[in-house]
């Protein structure tokens, strides 16, 4: 599984049919995991402040993108920060092995959690030989 | 002979990613943007946000993927210690079925000062779409008071 980095995008999203930009908006690439099963791929990302509403996932062209809206939680005036909350954007390309239209995804405590599975024919088979 | 210094290579190695990052408009401005891929090393986690109104602190921590019945917190006087664990990859799959791990686990503790007495008894904790906000009411003589002026 490819990644695609926010700074590919914009020539990757040369055939869109609107103006885009992203000068206005902030990212931050979430850490994720990837790993396989004998199923599928199964991709993990930590989200922290993101509700469902604010989650953006989806297969174009084989290009996979999850896109979070984060909203902090405390009232009151900050004190003392260590980090800011801002947009989280992560793409990845996927390749024809992943059976595209069987997609799920399961947003919980802050972790997204998605389950790709394989294509049929891209499941290992076992040979019977004959005698 | 110089001796190779295996830590000088490392933050060199760092200090090129910051720059990368830094290129690319992730590090103006508000701090810390990327620091929270946790735990990979020995650093503070979870961080914290401290915030605050007339009548009460508020910690916001992040804390994506850690349940939160495994969260332990303790208040002491004007400190508040925060333990838990963060669940990782699951134990039955193979290291050479990862093609990323990013994603830090395991269990963590952090005490935090606070900058004012809090009333201990009163305190409150509600975890959210990984966020955990934790009110805690200050103390009766920490409030300010508004003092009215006599006129004789």
């Amino acid at each position: 599984m490819a990644e695609r980095t926010v700074a590919t995008r914009a020539q990757e999203k040369g055939s869109s049919s609107h103006e885009e930009t992203r000068s206005q908006e902030r990212y931050i690439t979430p850490p994720v995991d990837i790993y396989e099963t004998t199923n599928g791929l199964v991709v993990t990302a930590d989200l922290p402040g993101v509700a469902k509403a604010g989650l953006d996932v989806r297969v174009e062209n084989n290009l996979l993108t999850i896109r979070g809206k984060a909203a902090h939680a405390a009232p009151g005036g900050p004190v003392y920060r260590e980090y800011g909350l801002v947009n989280f954007f992560r793409q990845f390309e996927l390749n024809d092995k992943v059976d595209q239209s069987k997609i799920s995804a399961e947003l919980k405590n802050g972790v997204l959690t998605l389950n790709l599975p394989k294509a049929e024919e891209a499941k290992p088979r076992k040979i019977e030989v004959k005698a | 002979m110089a001796e190779w210094n295996s830590f000088a290579d490392v933050e060199a190695l760092r200090r090129e990613i910051g720059r990368a990052f830094e290129d690319f408009g992730f590090d103006q401005g508000q701090p810390h943007r990327v620091a929270f891929l946790p735990g990979r090393e020995p650093r503070r986690y979870p961080l914290v946000n401290l915030l605050e109104d007339k009548d009460n602190i508020y910690i916001e921590a992040l804390t994506p993927g850690v349940d939160p019945q495994s969260i332990n917190l303790n208040a002491l006087q004007n400190r508040l210690t925060l333990a838990g664990e963060k669940s990782g990859i699951p134990g039955d799959i193979k290291p050479e079925a990862f093609h990323r791990n990013e994603r830090a686990s395991g269990k963590f503790v952090r005490t935090i000062d606070l900058p004012v007495e809090i009333d201990e008894t009163a305190i409150e904790a509600e975890y959210k779409n990984g966020l955990l906000v934790v009110t805690l009411p200050k103390a009766e003589k920490a409030k300010p008071k508004q003092i009215s002026v006599k006129i004789a």
